[in-house]
């Protein structure tokens, strides 16, 4: 694997739709082989970003490039190596599972094993239904198969496991961790933290149309952000310790009732940094408003 | 900065997507209830009610007695045409640009021209099975006589040929009408209706006023319709039409004009997606 140019490259992405603006300068880059989680909330930007770098929409300035192409201007040899899995199904689908997959196996080059992506997404026993009588997992399981069919360098995954119940949702994780080792690159956004931890090399939170913070998973919101708490009860009131030394405070304390230490996870993480944006917006409008 | 360089997709795949797109779009056609009943057997259906409602009715004058059914076979054709090709075809598209379908192309490498020849294919397909269907009734129900020279089969040939397309074609154009897949029905069947009510289908052209004849004549249905009368009346008929004559050049005319703009259209609007809508 060469350290090549980064599969990804976005600097100050802007969009604006009339006086909205829904991208406000956002800058990151996707190496090769590594899988990027962008997170926040509803309506933060992250679709819009990713539909940009899908070549769904335009920007308004700023520059993007996904495989060294203008997503505005890339051709059928481009998306040939683009798997993309959109937010929302709705077709119809008078097909079935395995006729729609060969279909769409064909417009590839390179397209992988049909039998082996209806098993890889667990559809074996739906493999001859008409689409359009799955259940909704079951459908936005086809969309992920779709998505991986034409063997992609790059895959986009945008809320992918939406209607997953939570075995389909591990047996998700497993194939995409499978695409990683095959060295397929991913752009993922996703609601649920624990999914963004699991598959995730780095990732990216989007709050407001900007970026608010960027890095490894295990390194978002900074070494402040991670500070252990120590929780315990004693004479039936319930104290909290936020603190760097949580042995030594618990040898101290010694045996109280409901002694926990308590690592924050990447969803309190991320609700402190969304959270903390949000006040900063509504004092900074405050402010304009006087 | 190093670009990454990307390999060229292999030539000849557009066509070859296109049949495999042909086979796709006729099995889902088949498999779609309403579809296939408002623009496959509708034109048989219509062709059986007029056929037992006026069968003791003479269509033709006095010496010459023409059956309903043989009154209406080249009318039915002619709606087949429009019904396989245009009304379908916008109904449809409307339809997968509403449920998102024509998205998930748009981030696929499916040629835009397969996916036309895809849709054009199916046209053509259903629409030979419905003449096919509609001859064999007309002539093992209704006892209408079939022509048996090879001109006349040669005129339905390129009328068939030349309307389907042209009806395809217009389909596709009108596909960008409708605002929603859902409300595709409600704008796209009163056009579909009203041309054929002026167009010689269900009314005798002949006794249409003036006017509404040279309306009907700027529409290409009722040149379809025209055509399919040369081919299926019996001779002495073309004292009827307008001018006395069949205007079989007429015919050819206004419908390749039709397929032209159409084509115009389609090339100007058609895209896989509204950006930024």
């Amino acid at each position: 694997m060469t350290t090549s140019a980064p599969v990804v490259s976005v600097r100050d992405l802007r969009k604006t739709y009339g006086s909205f603006t829904a991208l406000d300068g956002v800058s990151f880059d996707i190496a090769r082989g590594e899988t990027f989680a962008l997170l926040g909330p509803n309506g933060a930007g992250k679709s819009t970003t990713i539909e940009i770098l899908e070549g769904y929409r335009d920007r308004s300035s700023g520059e993007a490039s996904v495989l060294g192409i203008d997503p505005s201007k890339g051709g059928l040899d481009w998306k040939a190596q683009l798997g993309i899995v959109l937010q929302s199904t709705g077709e119809s689908g008078n097909v079935t599972v395995r006729e729609q997959l060969t279909h769409f196996a064909g417009y590839y080059p390179h397209a992988r094993d049909v039998d082996d992506v209806i098993a890889a997404v667990g559809l074996e026993d739906k493999q001859k239904t008409l689409i359009r009588k799955l259940s909704g997992g079951q459908r936005r399981r086809v969309d992920v198969a779709l998505g991986i069919i034409g063997r992609p360098e790059l895959l986009f995954l945008d809320e992918p496991t939406t209607g997953f119940d939570p075995e389909a949702r591990r047996q998700f994780w497993d194939l995409i961790t499978t695409l990683k080792t095959e060295g397929t690159t991913i752009l993922l956004t996703t609601h649920y933290l624990d999914e963004a931890a699991h598959l995730g090399d780095r990732a990216g939170v989007i709050a407001g149309g900007r970026l608010i913070d960027i890095g490894a998973i295990d390194e978002l919101g900074g070494a402040d952000a991670r500070t252990p708490v120590v929780r315990w009860r004693e004479n039936g009131v319930l104290h909290e310790e936020r603190t760097t030394t949580p042995g030594a405070l618990v040898a101290r304390l010694g045996e109280p009732d409901d002694l926990q230490v308590i690592r924050p996870s990447l969803e309190d993480i991320y609700l402190k940094l969304v959270g903390d944006h949000a006040s900063e917006t509504s004092l900074t409008h405050e402010g304009a408003a006087l | 900065m190093t670009t990454t360089t990307i390999p060229h997709l292999p030539a000849g795949r557009t066509l070859r997507l296109g049949v495999s797109r042909i086979g796709y779009e006729v099995k889902t056609y088949f498999r779609q209830g309403d579809s296939v009943f408002f623009t496959f057997l509708f034109p048989l259906v219509m062709l059986t009610i007029f056929s037992v409602a006026f069968s003791e009715q003479n269509f033709g004058p006095d010496d010459a007695p023409l059956s309903a059914a043989a009154f209406y076979l080249p009318g039915m054709l002619a709606a087949g045409l429009l019904l396989s090709g245009l009304q379908n075809m916008a109904i449809d598209i409307a339809g997968e640009k509403g449920d998102g379908t024509l998205k998930r192309f748009a981030g696929t490498p499916l040629p835009v021209l397969s996916y036309f020849i895809g849709k054009i294919g199916q046209v053509f397909v259903t629409g030979v099975l419905q003449a096919v269907a509609l001859l064999l009734v007309a002539r093992f129900v209704f006892q209408v006589s079939l022509p048996t020279s090879f001109e006349a089969w040669l005129t339905f040939g390129w009328v068939f040929v030349l309307g389907v397309t042209t009806a395809a074609i217009l389909g596709i154009a009108l596909s960008g009408l409708p605002r929603s897949g859902k409300s595709a029905t409600a704008v796209i069947i009163p056009i579909v209706l009203v041309l054929q009510f002026i167009s010689g289908v269900y009314l005798n052209f002949a006794q249409l006023p003036s006017w509404l004849q040279n309306i009907a004549s700027v529409f290409p249905l009722k040149w379809m319709a025209q055509g399919m009368r040369a081919v299926f009346l019996p001779e002495g008929y073309e004292s009827i039409e307008v001018g006395g004559v069949w205007n079989l050049e007429g015919v050819a005319l206004v419908t390749a004009i039709w397929l032209v703009v159409g084509l115009i259209v389609t090339r100007i609007t058609f895209r896989w997606i509204r950006k930024d809508s």
